[in-house]
């Protein structure tokens, strides 16, 4: 399932694109065993998505959202600057409608062959979460497996409401990394959806075909909540 | 993974060559015999090898010299303030000792300051973690900033961790949030924010107190996306590739100004900052002290208008031009 699956899923059927002519650029010059835009052509042909996110504006159920979905064929959905910048522009996009936002995660984290500047993302998309917040509208994220790192420490945790998919891996570390600093094996259960549930973290845990009902639930009250709050005035 | 620290054995040399001259000092005074000549000699090779040593460091070198354990802490910065009143505790669960924070007076005028702080020594490093904070910690940075932000302080933080912890009970206690929401108060804060990265910043866990209005870095402090032994591991899968690593992310202060992702280089002696520390740390505060005056005149809407202008820039990404849908070039 690549992303625009995912928007096929979720979307009434008009999806109209922001931010796709936004294209990776190469800050570091990084070369391993490849030179990162070899890297970023593979990426493209094997997921058929032009980086780690795509976003747009579309309709659920009648409701019109702006919507990004993350993709981890790309690079393992990492959040490098093309990424930043389209969750930005996404934001500043629903702020500008007054219509709420929804983001679907799939993320190792930061990118690393974009360096600081993929780290940087963090402390942007963070400025675009607070300011469409600040406006009183409406911010979901919905987890996917795995969800970790730069992106869970930043927009995905920032948002009204958190639903996460039923096993998803989410956490800040990576599980090997625990391991590694622990000495020890983790538990299965560790890190998965139904953990975090327990511990407090996130809202719910809603499976894919159940998805867009509930998210239509949840546009319901923020929708009822907005129309009585003009009509007061 | 590695073994030393490359710069303290490196510095092992220097010291033999120190003593001798100390030494010879002694002897010049205690005996009737003139050492003169040889003590000039010694510490003209002493000037030649310190050049030789520490003149030009890779960026391997730099990680190093970051994580030296004699390198000037938080606290050496902190307590160098005119005066600092610390707050403890997330108010939920704990108080994170990886975090320093409270009151102070920098050159007269009420602060925040916030510090990650590493040990000193093993003892100290055990009771703090080694510098690597829990959520208890960044909920305790937040609440503060908060705090700050309400009463018109400027927030000054001081960087030094090699990342946010990752053990079992930081997972527990939801790593990401403490972190994300930490980013998200530094963003709206009112007040002006200065961070120095003042040894190693990495990761997530550094940036949670490194969004600022403007950003100092010691010359030979290192800032990147990850640990290289961090970026080794998730690329390679081989955390001994740290050192290639180190050479590929940039994570220089002369880099990151370029990049335009810091602001400011504080110099260092020959040799590093535990060289001469007093100095390091004087200079370090006088320039937060300069700016937190500048930005002070600022209105809470204007910092924050700056401030969200200043983040929105950094990218380095490119807009596609028409039929070019090749690889990406620089």
């Amino acid at each position: 399932m690549n992303a625009y699956d995912r928007i096929n899923l979720l979307i009434d059927g008009d999806f109209t694109e922001i931010g796709s002519d936004i294209l990776p650029g190469d800050p570091l010059g990084w070369v391993d065993k490849k030179t990162y835009p070899v890297k970023l052509a593979g990426d493209r042909e094997k997921s058929g998505v032009s980086e780690g996110i795509v976003c747009g504006i579309g309709s659920i159920d009648g409701f019109q959202i702006a919507l990004g979905v993350m993709d981890f064929h790309f690079r393992g959905g990492t959040m490098g600057t093309v990424v930043g910048e389209r969750v930005t522009l996404l934001l500043e996009e629903a702020r500008k409608r007054k219509i709420p936002c929804i983001i679907v995660t799939a993320s190792g984290g930061a990118r690393m062959e974009e360096g600081m500047f993929a780290l940087m993302q963090m402390a942007k998309t963070t400025a675009a979460v607070a300011r469409f917040k600040d406006d009183g509208k409406f911010f979901i994220t919905v987890l996917t497996d795995p969800t970790t790192g730069g992106v869970s420490a930043s927009f995905a945790f920032e948002s009204d409401v958190i639903i996460a998919e039923p096993k998803a891996m989410v956490g800040f570390a990576g599980r090997r990394v625990i391991e590694q600093t622990i000495r020890q094996k983790l538990p299965d259960q560790f890190q998965t959806a139904e953990f975090l549930l327990e511990r407090g973290q996130i809202d719910m845990v809603v499976d894919r075909h159940d998805l867009k009902t509930t998210l239509v639930r949840l546009l319901q009250y923020a929708a009822d909540g907005q129309a009585r709050a003009g009509q007061a005035r | 993974m590695n073994g030393g620290n490359v710069i303290v054995e490196r510095e092992r040399g220097l010291l033999e060559v120190e003593r001798r001259i100390s030494d010879l000092r002694d002897a010049n005074i205690n005996q009737p015999v003139d050492f003169s000549a040889e003590i000039a000699a010694l510490e003209q090779k002493y000037e030649s090898l310190q050049r030789e040593l520490f003149g030009s460091l890779t960026p391997w070198e730099k990680v190093n010299m970051a994580r030296h354990p004699s390198r000037p802490t938080s606290l050496d910065f902190i307590s160098q303030l005119d005066r600092f009143d610390e707050l403890h505790g997330d108010r939920e669960f704990r108080d994170d000792p990886a975090i320093v924070a409270g009151f102070a007076l920098l050159r007269g005028r009420a602060v925040m300051a916030i510090g990650q702080q590493r040990g000193r020594d093993t003892k100290e490093n055990l009771r703090r973690n080694f510098g690597m904070v829990t959520p208890e910690g960044y909920r305790k940075v937040r609440r503060l900033a908060h705090t700050a932000s309400r009463l018109g302080l400027p927030i000054i933080t001081f960087i030094d961790t090699k990342g946010a912890d990752p053990g079992i009970s930081s997972e527990e206690h939801a790593q990401s949030e403490a972190i994300a929401m930490c980013l998200y108060e530094f963003t709206e804060a009112r007040v002006p924010i200065v961070a120095s990265i003042i040894g190693e910043g990495g990761s997530g866990g550094a940036l949670a107190l490194g969004i600022a209005d403007y950003v100092i870095m010691l010359e030979h402090a290192v800032y990147s996306v990850a640990s290289a032994e961090g970026c080794a591991a998730i690329l390679w899968g081989d955390a001994s590739k740290a050192e290639e690593a180190a050479s590929r992310l940039k994570l220089t202060s002369a880099d990151l100004q370029q990049f335009g992702i810091i602001d400011e280089i504080v110099a260092e002696p020959l040799g590093g900052a535990h060289r001469d520390a007093v100095t390091v740390v004087a200079n370090v505060l006088g320039a937060v002290s300069t700016t937190v005056e500048r930005l002070a005149r600022l209105s809470p809407q204007e910092l924050q208008e700056a401030r969200y202008r200043k983040y929105r820039r950094i990218g380095a990404w490119q807009k596609e031009r028409q039929g070019d849908i090749g690889p990406p070039g620089r």
